[in-house]
Order: structure tokens, then sequence, then C-alpha cells
């Protein structure tokens, strides 16, 4: 459409000099100069009409997360808080006594209630002859809780095998050999899990908890193997708090499972809250994700509802949602997960004989691997995760229990608020100076960046045209496209097979990101890379709109490594067209296998420009956010 | 998970005159020798609901049920028991507890419901929709013996007048309309309908009577509309007809948490993330109605009425007519044994006479007795009975403590507990209450016979 721009050869990325054109605000440009200015080669006449726009968008300046404290103070006493317990929590096993419970269940009544002992039915005669409006409840049956059920044994169990360090000397005698080989066997499991994460952090994690074996007061070198080694002691004893065997607590379910792995898919579904049918028919190069039978999963959660303890109701309902397909986007399964949290944070109560720091961290834990089992993590909730375990490592001691709580509610509210819905905001400033008055602009799926980002622009009273192209099965566009007519916006509507058709008029491509890896690779629904590579075939700039949290390290080249298959049936049948059957019955058939895959990964490439909160930036540049601005505000 | 459980065990129920009695209330019925308000205990035992409030009318029905609960689930159930008044009504009995109920969502379950459908499910939509009420619906259960002839044709005719007139979304996640009983024109609500676009009428779907509601619903619509008697004819049908139109007395409640956020414009961030959430939500035709037609939220207000349809494979039956007491009856000793608690010993194997044969699907217990040549087929006779010699039983259930005669034949029939059957007496399709004598040689056809109330 323009021929003032360039072929591009495809396999070169560093001949981009599209995106980048921000002033580098000067602690970026401090960090890493050389990343930003390629050197090497000369700007070629080529940038696109992005570049001839950018004057307005200069006058943004970045956004400045404000630097968190530093709680060096209380490094040291939470590092020993962490690695090696005090001495109120090393009493062995035998002292644990459960106190009876009938007095807090008999107690939930209080007004006008009588309350009979279950073993003398004798004065039942005390049944009052009640009036219409009010009538009394008589307590006919109690239960004695057994001290085996109750969640407070199980965790209590759990907290000695994680204190036998400490005392290992005095308990030596003591333990049976079943005892020590269940230690032993949990210290292994340990270790393989931190050697499964693969990353660096983790393998000084496990060092940490070996050392912490024979000398705890050396384990806390740096604050950084600190928080794994905390991270690490929680995953241990998550275990514990869902049900008290020993199996269960040995290796924390790692998201990123290789399901072609019969040994470990084993265990996991041995600990699995969830029932999980595997699909039989899986596409060769994906077996190693998890594929289950549609279907089974939620009716069968559904009939657990009361059994799972452990799990507070808001966490639950957010799970069902997350199943059902009722909360979908990243932003928006973010949020909700956020938001659970906080009510299980707000009804929390540190049991007694523990620490809030190291129980809560279990708790958001076992709640973390249920919400893995209903939908694996996007990798906004991984980090947004990471976020909150931190802020809860590093909770000074000296806090009291509500404090505590107040204070992490509040780190939740400004971590939706900062990262997410104001950074939102600032990319809507950016990315609204791209657009003109004449343009067509293309997007695909519904992406909630882009959604605003066109209804700022329209309220701007800049005149453009929208061009929303869909795909099956989910067909989320049609949801935009039906906010976006009623706005007023004028619209085109179109599936992906039509996009080379189209894309011959369009001037701009917005896409929004589930998540982009350092190599400039970004994450998304699956066909944005369909779109972007067509686009890029057409010379269209692709602009891609991602908050700064979706960020992650990870390098992918492919979309197969790291992927989640949604319910094959989505894509064998059509929704209200009955007559559309020619699957049915093939299905099972063992020559036929169904893919549907959720994500796709687009080659930076295709990718002119990221619109993110600290501004917009080539794909290339993607590093530097991640390591410069995540672990300074991020993490600390 | 914040529930709590409220179990409407009845009282002396009319449809069922000639078996219960003042002695025995509709609750300690026995099914397959075991109180029917048994099955509904151990089904929520076995969900882990072990807080319960068990609604009984009559003071001294509810000391016999209060007296039995705490001799059979001492040390597994923490249950309280509340009498009401007779003839109040399943509304009318919440109306009473109302005070006592504190939990985000109330389960309310009828003693009456013999299922294997378990309630997580119905709770877990509930919590899922965030709906006002979530009411279990089942397949309508086959009646009358496998054997036809022999069963009562005027329950029969009874039963088919009974249907639920059930009108479902195209989901079949939301009720659009009930109707108990047919009439002549059934008045369907057209800006539901016109909201929905389409519905689909069921009639072979049945109201369970297992309903969760959200507490502050429940009680706003029980303290306002206090002439409301049932749940079922008044409650439900109230809240699912004003589903779109939820009147001011819905709104000051928090149902609903975007309802609330929204309100607060001035919280511009709660504003944002609700719209993030809701947008990232495949709507309901509620959110969609309570649009403007500019895409901004009204103040329309919703709530929403789901329904939760068991599967067609699970058992679920009512214990509300004499046929369908024969019919749990057959079913729990037959097709769906696996209903049967474990707690209901069968004790020491009675004492049969010589070439006495007993079929399958029977179920005696401890203690009776049977003499020479007797039959017993698909039968349920319960304990410290004594049958004598060449008795024919087919059919039937005969309660405890039984005195049946020598060559007696019995078909069909219930037979409750201390009555004597003399010597040749032949019954078919008969109900005998408690305490009746009936006379040798007699033979009775499709009777109820009871003592005179003296």
């Amino acid at each position: 459409m323009d021929p003032r721009r360039t072929a591009r050869t495809v396999s070169d990325p560093k001949v981009r000099q599209v995106g980048f054109f921000t002033p580098a605000p000067p602690e970026r440009s401090i960090s890493d100069p050389p990343r930003f200015q390629d050197p090497i080669q000369p700007p070629s006449p080529s940038p696109t009409q992005v570049n001839d726009h950018s004057p307005s968008g200069n006058s943004l300046s970045p956004v400045m997360i404000p630097p968190a404290h530093h709680h060096s103070d209380n490094f040291l006493r939470t590092a020993l808080q962490v690695t090696s317990p005090t001495k109120a929590f090393s009493y062995s096993a035998k002292t644990v006594t459960i106190p009876p419970e009938n007095e807090d269940v008999a107690s939930s009544f209080s007004p006008g209630r009588k309350v009979v002992s279950a073993k003398s039915p004798s004065s039942f005669p005390g049944v009052k002859a009640s009036s219409v409006p009010a009538s009394e409840l008589t307590t006919v049956s109690v239960v004695n809780l057994p001290p085996g059920i109750s969640e407070k044994a199980g965790g209590a169990s759990v907290e000695v095998q994680n204190d036998r360090p400490v005392s290992a000397k005095t308990l030596k005698e003591k333990t049976s050999k079943a005892e020590r080989r269940a230690l032993q066997e949990a210290q292994r499991a340990a270790k393989a899990a931190a050697k499964a994460e693969g990353t660096k952090a983790s393998s000084a994690a496990s060092k940490v908890v070996t050392s912490a074996n024979t000398k705890p007061s050396k384990a806390a070198k740096s604050s950084s193997q600190k928080n794994d080694g905390s991270q690490v002691a929680a995953s241990e004893k998550k275990g514990g708090d869902r049900a008290p065997e020993k199996d269960r607590k040995k290796d924390a379910p790692h998201p990123r499972m290789q399901y072609d792995d019969k040994s470990r898919v084993e265990k996991a579904k041995k600990r699995a809250v969830v029932k999980q049918t595997e699909a039989r028919n899986r596409v060769e190069l994906f077996r190693h994700l998890p594929q289950y039978e549609h279907g089974t999963q939620l009716p069968d959660l559904e009939t657990k509802f009361f059994e799972l303890d452990p799990m507070h109701p808001a966490v639950y309902k957010v799970g069902l949602q997350y199943l059902s397909g009722d909360i979908r986007g990243g932003n928006a399964r973010c949020i909700a997960m956020f938001q659970a949290f906080k009510e299980a944070i707000k009804d929390y109560s540190t049991p007694p004989e523990k620490t809030l720091i190291r129980d809560l961290t279990a708790r958001i834990s076992s709640y973390v691997s249920f919400l893995i089992e209903c939908r694996p993590l996007s990798i906004s909730m991984g980090n947004a995760i990471k976020f909150l375990k931190n802020r809860i490592a590093k909770l000074p001691l000296a806090l009291s229990e509500s404090e505590a709580k107040s204070t992490l509610m509040l780190d939740i509210d400004r971590f939706i608020n900062e990262k997410i819905i104001l950074s939102e905001k600032v990319i809507v400033k950016h990315a609204v100076t791209k657009i003109q008055d004449g343009d067509v602009l293309l997007t695909y799926g519904a992406s909630s960046v882009v959604e605003m980002i066109l209804l700022h622009a329209h309220e701007l009273g800049k005149h453009f045209h929208v061009v929303v192209v869909d795909s099956r099965p989910k067909l989320e566009g049609q949801l935009l496209l039906r906010r976006l007519v009623r706005k007023g916006l004028s619209c085109t509507y179109t599936h992906v097979n039509a996009v080379s058709c189209i894309m011959q008029d369009v001037t701009r491509v917005f896409l929004g990101a589930s998540s982009v890896l350092s190599n400039g690779t970004v994450y998304s629904r699956v066909g944005t890379a369909c779109v972007a590579m067509v686009a890029h075939a057409f010379r269209v700039p692709v602009l891609v709109c991602c908050e700064a949290y979706k960020f992650h390290e990870r390098v992918q080249l492919d979309s197969i490594c790291f992927n989640e298959l949604g319910n094959p049936d989505a894509i064998s049948k059509v929704q209200g067209r009955e007559e559309i059957n020619y699957l049915d019955g093939l299905v099972n058939q063992e020559n036929l296998q169904l893919l549907n895959l959720i994500y796709d990964a687009t080659p930076s490439d295709y990718v002119s420009m990221i619109i993110t909160d600290y501004g917009m930036i080539p794909p290339t540049s993607v590093p530097v956010i991640v390591r410069e601005y995540r672990r300074d505000h991020l993490w600390s | 998970m914040d529930f709590q459980v409220v179990v409407l065990a009845g009282g002396n129920s009319k449809n069922l005159t000639p078996l219960v009695s003042k002695e025995l209330p509709k609750p300690l019925l026995p099914v397959a020798n075991c109180p029917v308000l048994n099955y509904v205990l151990h089904q929520l035992e076995q969900s882990n609901l072990k807080d319960l409030i068990v609604v009984v009318e009559g003071e001294d029905a509810a000391l016999l049920v209060g007296a039995w609960i705490s001799g059979t689930f001492i040390d597994r159930l923490h249950v309280e028991i509340a009498a009401v008044p007779e003839d109040i009504g399943t509304a009318g009995a919440l109306r009473a507890i109302s005070h006592h109920l504190t939990a985000k969502d109330i389960l309310v379950v009828s003693g009456d419901l013999v299922s294997d459908v378990p309630p997580g499910a119905l709770a877990a939509t509930h919590r899922r929709h965030d709906a006002a009420v979530t009411t279990m619906l089942c397949s309508i259960p086959v009646s009358g013996p496998l054997e036809s002839g022999s069963s009562g044709g005027k329950d029969k005719a009874k039963k088919l007048g009974r249907y639920n007139i059930i009108g479902l979304d195209p989901s079949k996640q939301f009720l659009l309309h009930i109707a108990t009983e047919i009439e002549k024109d059934a008045r369907i609500s057209k800006r539901i309908l016109h909201a929905v676009g389409q519905m689909e009428m069921r009639s072979d779907l049945m109201d369970a009577h297992m309903y969760a509601f959200k507490r502050s619903v429940l009680q706003e619509v029980l303290d306002v509309k206090d002439t409301f008697q049932s749940l079922k004819e008044d409650v439900l049908p109230y809240l699912v007809r004003s589903q779109l139109k939820s009147e001011a007395l819905l709104n000051r409640t928090p149902q609903g948490e975007e309802n609330s956020t929204e309100k607060v414009s001035s919280q511009n961030n709660q504003a944002f993330i609700s719209r993030i959430l809701a947008n990232a939500s495949t709507p309901s035709f509620h959110g969609i109605y309570s649009e403007n037609p500019d895409g901004s939220s009204s103040t329309r207000k919703t709530h929403k009425c789901c329904v939760y349809i068991a599967s067609s494979s699970s058992y679920c039956v009512r214990l509300n007519s004499i046929q369908a007491f024969m019919d749990i009856n057959r079913d729990v000793t037959g097709d769906a044994d696996h209903l049967l608690s474990p707690n209901n010993i069968i004790g020491p194997s009675p004492k049969l006479g010589t070439k006495t044969t007993v079929g399958p699907n029977c179920r005696l217990g401890e203690g009776s007795e049977m003499g020479d040549k007797c039959q017993v087929k698909r039968s349920i006779i319960g304990r410290h009975c004594r049958i004598g010699s060449h008795v024919k039983v087919v059919n039937s259930v005969v309660m405890n403590h039984v005195t049946i005669g020598d060559g007696c034949i019995i078909q069909g029939s219930v037979i409750c507990s201390n009555v004597q059957l003399q010597e040749r007496v032949e019954l078919k399709d008969c109900q005998v209450g408690a305490g009746f004598v009936v006379t040798a040689g007699s033979e009775y056809k499709a009777e109820s016979l009871a003592k005179k109330e003296k």
C-alpha cells in the first residue's frame, strides 16, 4: 500500500527500525543504551508512518512505579524466620493435642439455644412450644472430631517434619524407621522439584533447604536465596494442608509438567482435586500438554463442593469459573484470582502454633495448585502469584496479624491498580497517538486493551474504521464487535479466513497479547500469528499492546513447547447447527486426532512495535523491560 | 463453604394417611427398614455437611425425630431440631427459623427426598452463577410396579395430573418459567421471552425440592411477602417471574458484587475492574437485558434463577404419596441399592421354616420368624415379625412387630407396625394402619384399613 517502505528480509530482525522512537527515558538509556540504537545498521529510509506520527507520543513520560520499600532492616529477621524456625515450633509430634471441637460447633447459634447433650435424650421434653414467628433450635447431636481428620492436625504433623532439621539430634532416637524414611523422601522430592524447575533460583533454593538441614544459621546468605527457600518450604508444606498423607506433600505440582512422562502424571493424578480423565487421541506433537476429556471435570468438581474443606469459597468459585470458561482473558483471570485471594486473606486467621508468613504461603500455594487443576495458569497470573508470595515472605515479623493482613490486601489492590489498570490507561494514551483520521484499524479476537484504545480514540473524535477479525470456536470477536457497534464505531466483521483479502485496506493492526517473551515473541490467542504474518506481508505495521506485568523472561521459539489444549469437541461440532454432524461417531476413532490449540507464538519479525506501560518499544527491547523494571519494582 | 443446610422433614402428611400416625411421623417412615430421613442425612453426611437444622412440624414429632437422630447420628452430625406448628407450609417453616440463618447461602432440602445426586453439585452451580436461587430438577421417575396391573389406578391417575411445566433457556442453565399444575393457559412473561429469545418448555422434569437460596434474597422475600406459604408454589415462581425486574426489596441486598460496585462510579478503578471482568465473560441474557442500548450498564436490576438438572442415570424420587412409597421401597432394594447406607445393619438372619423361599430383592429385618412353605418375593419385612405357614408375600412392605397368621396372601400392600393378620386373610393393594387387626378369612382389595380415631 505504501511504496515508501522497502522490503525487509524476515531472517534479519536487526533491520527493523520501526518501533522504537520514544525518547528514551533517562533511566532506560542509562541502563542499556546499546540495545536500543542498533549501531550496526544505518537507519533505512523505510521506517513506516509509525515514526512519522510520533511527536505527540513523545510528550508522554514513562510511568514511574514508586520505588517499593526496602525492608532491609527486616532481612535478617525474615531470613531467620524462613529458614530456621524459632524454638516455639520445635515440639515433637507426640505433644500435639487437638482441642475438642464441640464447643465451637455448638456455639454457632447463640440466641435462645438449648444445647442438649446428645447422650441424654431424656432431656428432650425441653423442646419448647414455639410460636410461629420464631422457633427454638435444639441440638440433638454433636460431633466429636477425631484428631486425625481436622485440618489442624494434618498441618501440625507436617510442621513437625519441616522443623525436624532443627531438633534433629534430639529426635533421632525417637523417630521410627518409617518416619526417617519419609523425611528422606521428602528431601529427595524437594530436590527433584527444584531441579525440574530448571531455573537458577530454585537450585539455589534447594541448596538452602539442604544446608538448612545441617546448619540453619548459615542458610540466609542473600535475599534471593531466602525467598526461594521460603517458597520451597511452602510447597513442601502445602500438601499437608490438603491431606495429611505423606505422599501428597512431596513434590509441588509443577505448572509445566510434561504430560508424556507417565510416572509424574500418575503421581499428579493421585494428588489432584479435580478428577481428570485424559483424552485418548492426542496429536503426537502435543503429547506433553494436558488434554482432558471435557465435560467430566466440571460435574466431578461440583460434586466435591463441600468436601474441599481448606478451600476458600471465593477461590473455589473462581476455579469453577475458570473451568467452565465463564472468565477468560489474561487480565480478567488475574483480577478475579487476586480478588479471591483478597477475600481469602481477609478471612484468614493464623492457626495456633504457626506463623502467618509460613502458613499463609502454604495456603496460597494450595489455592494456586487448585486453580492450576482447573485451568493452567496464564503467565500474567504466574507473575502476579510470584509478587504476592514475595510480599508475604517479606512481611516484617513484628506486624500483628491484622496489620499483616491489611498490608497484604493493600498490596493486592496496589498491584491491580498499578500493574493492570494504570498501565492500561498509559497504553491507551500511547496508542491513541498512532490513530489518525481515516485509518482502517484491524484487530483480532477480543483484547481488553485494544477495546479501550478504540473506544478512547472514538471519544477523542477521531474518524476511523475498525475491522474485527474473529475465529471459531470461541467467537470472542462478536462480543467486542457488539460493544464497539453500540458505541457508534463503524466496523467490519470478518473471520480469519478472509484476512488476506481485507488486509489490503488496513493501515494498522492492533493486537493484544497473553504474554511477551524475552526474545520478543508474542504469545497470544491462536490465530494472532497468522494475522501478524499477513499484515507483515502486506507491510502493515503490527502494534502489540501488552502490559509490562505480562512480560516473561522465558524464550520460546515455537508454540509447541508451552501451550494449552482446549476442548476438542469445540472444533468438531458447530454450536447451534445440529445438522453439521459429519464427525459424529468418529471422534473416538484411533486414526482421528483433534487439535484445539489455545495460544500461538508470533515471531518478533512480524511485530513492528510493542506498546507497553513503559512506552513504545521494539520487540528486541523486551529483555530490558524484563530485567530492569521487574526486578526493581515488582519483586522488591 | 459458607452454606447452611435446612432439612424440611415435615410431620404428618395427609397423602400418606394410613401409614403415618402420631407415633410414626413421616420422617421416620421406614423405607427398607430404615427411616426415610436417614437417606437425606446420610447423603448430606457423605458430602461433608455436618451442620444441619432439621425442621419438623409438630412438637411431638420433633421429639420423636430428635430422639431418633441423637440415637443414630451421635458423634457424626451436628443437628439442631426446630419444631414449627403444623400447616404453615414450607415457606412458613423457613420463616420461623429465618433468624437462625447466618451463612451466605442456604441449602434447603426436603426430608423425604431419596436421591443419590450430590448436593454439592447444586451448590457449585449456585455459586458459579452467583444466583439468587438454584433449584434441582430431575426426570420424573417411572411410577408403578414393574408388572402392570397390580398398581392402584387411583394413585396413577393422580400422579398424571401433577406435571411441572418448566421453561428453560437454550443453554439449560436458567429457569425462565415454572408452574406446578396444568392450567388451561400458561402465562409467560413477555419480557423474559423477549430477553432470552428462545424458551424450551419441558414437562418431563420434576422439581426435586432441593434449593439453594441466597440468604439475603430469601429473607427479604419471606419478610415482605408474608402470605407466601410454600416454597415451590409461591416463592420460587415469584423469584422466577421477577428475575428481570428485581423489585426494590432485592436491590438493597448485596446481590451481585458487580451491581454494587458499578453504582459507585466515583471509584473509577472499581468500575474499571468490573468492566474488565464483565467483558471477559460471556454475558447471560440478564446482563444483556440490563444493558442500555448505548452499552452502559443501567439501573435495571436482575437476579438469576438457575437450575441444576440431575443426570438421567442418577436416582431421585420424593416420598410424597403411597405409590411413591411403594416405588422407593422397590427401587432401594432393587436397582438403587447403593442408596442403602452401611449403618443399616441386617441383623442375625431370620429363622425360616422348611421349604420357605425368599426371592431376590427382598429384605428381612432381624428377629423375624417364618413358618413352613412361605413365599416372599420383592418384599420388605421388618423386625420381629412372626409369619405363619403357607403365607405368600409379594410386592409388599411389612413393618415391624407384625403377626401374620397361616395361609395369608398379601400382594402389593403396606402393613404397618403391630398389625395382626389372622388366618387366611387375603389383601391386595391395601394399606393397613398401625395396630389394626384383620379378622380371619377376610378379603380386601385396594382398600385402606386403619383403626378408627377414638
